[in-house]
């Protein structure tokens, strides 16, 4: 018998069984969706920490001032500040295998004609930009003399720029932080949300003399230290040889003794970022791999039915054998019975699958990556699981004597 | 007339827990071509097991079997099919026709597994259904029609691949005395058209219909007789009084009559 003429029996044999041959496909149905669901969410959630980990840049440390406590760090601003420009310009000077960029910190209320928006602020020098790999997309960088003469100029991010001037141009345009009038000379690239979930385009960088001057008082206006210094590992260099040269000088510059903890604290991002993407394709496979666990099941009960199938039409294959049938076309009939059932169950399956992933994406506002890739895994797991479920109950079908099986009652 | 079917010494023995059945013993028989023979013997006498030893359903467990010019009690079980398939004609006391399935179809199921394309496939299966007098009933599946017309459908079914033989194991068996008289009919007329037919019955008021008749017991052929003048069971058809009843669908109402009469 042919592929088609298979098909059409086996298509009669479900039909005649609608409920249960649907009962039966469930298992696959929800085995596939399930699959494709998690695949889908696992993608989307490793595809934002890859995003992320593109938007910080790769080789970056990150120095914060303050010691690391045993839970973690400890993120002391605006208190005592142990790193100082100097630490930036000793390294700078000391290790041409890195660039340092001091950056200062603080918040504040920023006003362009009528309408206002509190955000975060940070004075840094002219690295700034290359270490953390964030280019200004429209207008310019600082230039050394903005640096040197404190100007009022300020770049802005693309959350300050939506919502302080929504589609004006913010170019030229001067806003007031605490204030001292600013003028906006760039904006930079939009960055997305941070490992931590926050916003990283909310923000205004000026030259760190004028933060220092005009807008952040206290402390930090007199000294020269700094909450954090960011440090670009240049490429081809081994991160972990190039942390220990930064730690080394440090220490030596504040003078640490050998048995002294450290008075600032050293993560190398990159780390923290690849951990991240490792324990998120770890949570991705075991979601694939749970669902996947559904399909089993649902393949032991196509195996159960297409048993149960075979026993109540022993007279119908004894009579099909009396008629000529051979091994191969008995065989043939009931395999292509059970992959007909977890083809049909996996079709469905992929179109619930995407259907609740769609779903997920917009009601949960879930990261969602659909994959031609994992509809097709999904499809052919189904068909596989037709093959391997169904092959058992096929086989005894077709071994079936001729004279036993007309004679079954 | 050439011979048919020729077996020497058949037998099967089952082996059931300690005891040994001898189902067959020693069966020799020769059948020539275009012969109807009617096998009867007691219950358990082996009626079945050799009609299903001669349709190649079952090997036997010792002798030999010939069918046409080919020996086949040694063929395995893919060979064995196709001389089913091209060689031989089955019909069940039950029918055995596919549920839900219309005629037609049932007719068709022998020319699928020769392989035979569609188109051929539909246009033998409805010429035999006109044959045996069922060309208005093609798209009616088998509860739709009674154990008389049932029966018919099974033979054209089993006519469909022009076998070489029909094997009928109680053809009559489920169905009125009436509605046997049509089937004998219809099975004389293929008859006098050349088929070869073997049928099993428990009845001699069917069996008289024969040219020749095996008798078993316990196994073994007893008796084997020819009937130089069978009865013509069209006669005794016509001599009945005429019964104007429209076809009941139940396929097991004792009373169920067919409409239609074999072509004579
Ligand atoms: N599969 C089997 N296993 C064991 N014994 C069997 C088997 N098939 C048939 N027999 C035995 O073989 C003998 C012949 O059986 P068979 O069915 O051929 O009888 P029969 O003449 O057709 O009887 P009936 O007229 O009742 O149909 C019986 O004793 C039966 O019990
Ligand atoms: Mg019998």
């Amino acid at each position: 018998m042919n592929a088609i003429g298979l098909l059409r029996v086996a298509l009669r044999a479900l039909a005649i069984n609608k409920l249960r041959s649907i009962l039966t496909m469930l298992g696959i149905i929800i085995g596939v969706g399930a699959v494709i669901v998690m695949i889908a969410v696992g993608a989307g959630a490793q595809a934002k920490v890859d995003e992320q980990i593109r938007a910080l840049g790769s080789n970056l440390l990150l120095i914060m001032s303050g010691a690391t406590t045993s839970g973690g760090v400890r993120m002391g601003f605006g208190s005592n500040f142990t790193l100082s420009e100097d630490d930036a310009l000793a390294l700078n000077r000391e290790l041409p295998e890195i660039i340092a960029a001091p950056a200062l910190r603080g918040t504040s209320q920023v006003v362009w004609g009528n309408t206002n928006w509190s955000t975060v602020l940070f004075g840094v020098t002219a690295e700034y930009f290359e270490v953390r790999q964030w280019p200004v997309v429209r207008g310019r960088e600082f230039e050394p003399s903005d640096l040197l003469a404190a100007t009022k100029v300020c770049i802005i991010g693309q959350t300050v720029a939506r919502q302080l001037f929504g589609d004006a141009d913010p170019i030229d345009q001067v806003i007031r932080i605490k204030r001292v009038p600013f003028t906006v000379i760039g904006v930079l690239e939009n960055k997305g949300q941070s490992l931590m979930g926050t916003d990283q385009d909310d923000l205004i960088v000026m030259p760190i003399s004028t933060a220092r001057k005009r807008v952040l008082g206290g402390n930090q206006a007199k000294q020269r230290s700094v909450g954090t210094i960011w440090v670009k590992v240049r490429e081809d260099e081994d991160a972990k040889r190039v942390e220990d040269s930064v730690r080394q000088l440090l220490r030596q510059r504040h003078r640490l003794q050998s048995g002294q903890d450290d008075d600032f604290s050293l993560r190398n991002l990159s780390e923290v970022m690849a951990a991240q993407e490792a324990s998120s394709r770890v949570l991705a496979i075991l979601l694939a791999a749970v669902a996947s666990v559904s399909l089993i099941v649902g393949g032991i009960g196509i195996m159960n039915i297409m048993l149960v199938s075979v026993t109540e039409r022993t007279r119908e294959i004894g009579l099909r054998m009396a008629l000529g049938a051979r091994t191969r076309d008995i065989l043939g009939q009931f395999l292509v019975e059970a992959i007909t059932l977890s083809l049909l169950g996996g079709l469905i399956g992929i179109v619930i699958g995407v259907a609740t992933s769609l779903a997920i994406g917009e009601w949960a506002g879930w990261r969602i990556q659909l994959s031609p890739e994992s509809i097709v895994l999904a499809g052919t797991f189904a068909f596989a699981i037709g093959v391997f479920f169904g092959f058992y109950p096929a086989r005894k079908a077709a071994k079936l004597h001729p004279v036993e099986a007309l004679r079954f009652e | 007339m050439p011979v048919l079917i020729r077996t020497r010494a058949l037998s099967k023995v089952y082996h059931v827990g300690d005891n040994v059945i001898h189902a067959l013993r020693e069966v020799s028989i020769d059948i020539q071509q275009g012969e109807l023979v009617a096998i009867m013997g007691p219950s358990g006498s082996g009626k079945s097991t050799l009609m299903n030893v001669l349709g190649c359903l079952d090997r036997p467990s010792s002798g030999s079997y010939a069918l046409g010019d080919r020996e086949v009690s040694d063929l395995d079980a893919d060979a064995l099919a196709e001389v089913r398939n091209r060689g031989i004609g089955f019909v069940f006391q039950s029918f055995n026709l596919l549920p839900r399935t219309s005629a037609l179809e049932n007719v068709e199921l022998p020319l699928v597994y020769a392989g035979i394309d569609t188109r051929a496939r539909q246009q033998r299966a409805h010429s035999m259904l006109e044959r045996v007098g069922l060309g208005a009933r093609t798209d009616h599946q088998p509860a739709q029609l009674s154990g008389g017309q049932q029966q018919r459908v099974a033979i054209a079914r089993a006519l469909v691949t022009n076998p070489l033989l029909i094997l009928a194991d109680e053809p009559t068996g489920a169905l009125d005395s009436r509605t046997s008289l049509e089937i004998m009919a219809l099975f004389q007329t293929l008859n006098r058209e050349g088929m070869t037919i073997i049928l099993v019955t428990h009845e001699p008021d069917v069996a008289r219909f024969a040219g020749r008749i095996l008798r078993f017991l316990d196994g073994a052929l007893v008796e084997d007789t020819i009937n130089p003048q069978p009865d013509d069971a069209h006669q005794l058809l016509a001599a009945l009084p005429p019964v104007n009843t429209l076809p009941l669908s139940s396929g097991t109402d004792k009373n169920a009559s067919s409409s239609t009469v074999g072509s004579a």
